[in-house]
């Protein structure tokens, strides 16, 4: 017997899950590179959210007409998912498709797939077009351009060529066919292949075949350099997501345990630290690069599949100003992507390269343009946190670097002195009963 | 006019020995800023009307610290919060009530952390109970029949998820209550938060509130009612911008409830 095919297989399926284990690895490392945050409140609240937004796609479905298609893509893709089994199998043990015999229910499994995979097809091609045609203002932002935009594209062409792949091999598989089981779709296209011999039908089916598998060890290996990495990331990240009001900015403990001292008259301001104390003040306040920011919030950025809801929420965005959501997520992944990759390069550790993700990314501009009205955290459909970076780096231009727009401090002077942020004088708060 | 309102602080309450029902926050804007003043009076209006024993601070109270903390000095925010907290424990105070969403949302979510707890509700959450309880009641009066729109604060709306207590006040007065295009959990900014009240914006091809306040004209209101007296500002600005002052007229909703019994 020819055992080759057997053992090309397994070869494919160890070097394909194998590269993406070692992006899995690469993606972990980055992703930990953030400051560590307590994530273990709210436990319940945080699998119903995974529930609810992820799996249930609660947000996506906002947007109608994209939350539809969306819907039936992502059924489709994982429903036809369970397809990749039985090739697998087939794959590895030489069968043909080993599930068949099961009988009716197989026929039934395998036109839910032929269906899925139609509307999956016709889904991404109206993607497609609301893309490159309608061009719909959120995909062609300044931020979309190059690697972002291609991306896109590349995603979908994917999508429509595995589709396009696992019919074709139904429809060519003559044996399938003459099972008159399961081929709802694909009775329909064996015709256009009735004029070639069984011998080239059969090789047409085997490269459909192998291109379908192969393709799909590709794709998995794509993710990690695509914004595409959602479909695996959104479920963590909503589970990770805030669980406090959307108002509820968090308070640095730091500061707190500064703060308090100063308030107490009892504290010796000369006094030693005491043993053990002192190493849960951070080295700096806010952020000013990718390493002081939450490693959720790197999760964040490596969840981002650009859609640029939020974007197109954002008040700022709308009125013409530089600052755009998904472009501090974008911005987050790239400065991470080139730490980790600095990292790679020095093995192991990083080297400075005299750059950060303020200025070098993201500019002043952008952070002070944010009026902290959550709108694109509402928006987000896999609850990405856009708004908590802006913060982390308003924090570091105030805190660390004193740099805020003249009436900005003008006003936080004003609270300091009077406790107003305008001059008014503290003891004229009641006057307004009088006049 | 002068009128005299009788507001009565917390050190009086103290020296008596008595304890009011609830602390009205009235912050900083509700303070100093003219526009927010009659908001101010308004509600204070119907804290008397509905024979509620309320107290301010008063000369004792200080900015929460909510521009600051958004404009990113969390040393300056967490110095008046705790400053604020120690004031509010020493008065034992149990239950807050503001007309600033701003104040709300820091004070409700934010100062616990720091050793606060309060409930704290917004004017429109507290008047909603008042009539809950039978003792507001609200008339439609002058404004029968008007068509109001309300503009959803992010403070307020996204950020605490209260989008109803407002409407169903609006609605009391039988008016007209109509949506803008996006509203509620999809509400525009109106550009003043983020301590962005307080600065110049960045460039950009528009101002946001004229943005909000041209959404808002598209539905044709008589009367653009707010929450919050920041929003207040930047819609009035907006409704000036665009030569309707005559047309719109831009409200609290305290204010709606005030003039409409004529107090």
């Amino acid at each position: 017997m020819n055992y080759l095919p057997n053992i090309l297989f397994a070869i494919a399926l160890i070097v394909g899950i194998g590269f993406f284990a070692n992006n899995v690895r690469k993606l972990i490392r980055n992703i930990k590179l953030g400051r560590d945050v307590d994530v273990s409140d709210h436990t319940s609240q945080r699998w119903k959210n995974m529930a609810m937004i992820a799996l249930g796609q609660s947000k996506m479905v906002k947007r109608p007409v994209s939350g539809f298609l969306h819907i039936i893509v992502y059924v489709g893709f994982i429903i036809i998912n369970i397809e990749v089994l039985e090739i697998i199998i087939d794959g590895l043990a030489g069968t043909h498709r080993i599930f068949s015999s099961i009988g009716p229910l197989y026929g039934v499994l395998i036109g839910v797939f032929e269906i899925l995979a139609v509307l999956v097809f016709i889904s991404v091609i109206i993607f497609w077009i609301r893309r490159n045609i309608i061009k719909i203002k959120r995909f062609w932002a300044n931020e979309m351009t190059s690697w972002p935009k291609n991306d896109a594209n590349y995603i979908l062409y994917i999508e429509m060529v595995l589709m396009a792949l696992f019919l074709i091999m139904n429809a060519t598989d003559l044996k399938f066919q003459a099972m008159e089981n399961g081929n709802i779709i694909s009775q329909y296209l064996t015709p256009l292949f009735s004029g070639l011999s069984e011998g080239t039908i059969h090789i047409i089916e085997r490269s459909a075949w192998w291109m379908h598998i192969l393709g799909i060890l590709a794709f998995l290996n794509y993710l990690y350099f695509s914004k595409h990495l959602h479909i695996l990331l959104a479920f963590p990240n909503t589970y990770f997501g805030k669980v406090v009001p959307k108002g509820q900015f968090k308070n640095n403990a730091a500061v707190t345990k500064e703060v308090k001292m100063m308030m107490d008259p009892n504290v010796d301001p000369f006094a030693a630290q005491p043993e053990g104390e002192g190493d849960g003040t951070p080295a700096k306040f806010g952020a000013s690069d990718v390493q002081d920011l939450s490693w959720v919030q790197l999760l964040n950025a490596y969840t981002c599949t650009e859609c640029g809801r939020c974007t197109s929420e954002c008040p700022a965005n709308i009125t013409g100003k530089k600052l755009s959501p998904r472009k501090i997520m974008m911005d987050t992944r790239d400065r991470l992507e080139e730490v980790g990759k600095n990292i790679d390069a020095n093995s192991g550790v990083f080297k400075e390269d005299g750059k950060q993700l303020l200025d070098d990314y993201i500019t002043r501009e952008e952070l002070w343009a944010c009026t902290t009205c959550n709108a694109c955290v509402e928006a987000c459909p896999v609850s990405i946190d856009p708004m908590s970076i802006i913060m982390e780096m308003r924090n570091y231009l105030i805190m660390e670097q004193s740099t805020a727009p003249m009436e900005l401090n003008n006003m936080m002077t004003n609270i300091e002195n009077n406790g107003a942020p305008w001059p008014y004088n503290q003891m004229d708060r009641l006057n307004w009963k009088n006049e | 006019m002068r009128e005299q309102l009788i507001v009565p602080t917390m050190a009086e309450f103290m020296a008596q020995g008595k304890q009011p029902e609830v602390l009205f926050w009235v912050g900083c804007m509700g303070s100093f800023d003219d526009r927010a003043k009659k908001v101010t009076k308004a509600f204070v209006k119907l804290l008397h009307k509905s024979k509620v024993d309320f107290a301010v601070l008063g000369t004792e109270e200080s900015c929460t610290g909510d521009p600051a903390k958004r404009a990113g000095n969390e040393f300056l925010f967490q110095m008046q919060a705790v400053t604020n907290i120690e004031v509010l424990n020493a008065y034992e105070i149990k239950k807050i009530v503001t007309a600033c969403p701003h104040c709300f949302n820091t004070i409700k979510n934010e100062y616990p952390g720091l050793g606060g707890n309060y409930q704290v509700m917004h004017h429109t959450q507290f008047l909603k109970s008042l009539l809950d309880e039978g003792r507001l009641t609200i008339e439609g009066g002058q404004f029968k029949g008007k068509r109001i729109t309300f503009h959803d604060p992010c403070y307020l709306g996204r950020a605490n998820e209260v989008y109803e207590a407002p409407r169903d006040l609006i609605r009391k007065l039988d008016a007209e209550l109509v949506e803008m295009k996006s509203c509620k959990s999809r509400g525009l900014c109106c550009g003043a938060g983020g301590a962005q009240m307080f600065k110049e914006s960045e460039p950009g091809n528009k101002e946001i509130n004229v943005k909000r306040t041209e959404e808002a004209i598209e539905v044709k209101p008589d009367i653009i009612a707010a929450g919050c007296p920041f929003c207040n500002t930047m819609m009035t600005d907006g409704v000036k911008s665009t030569n309707k002052e005559s047309e719109i007229a831009v409200m609290d909703i305290a204010e709606l409830i005030a003039n409409a019994q004529d107090l």
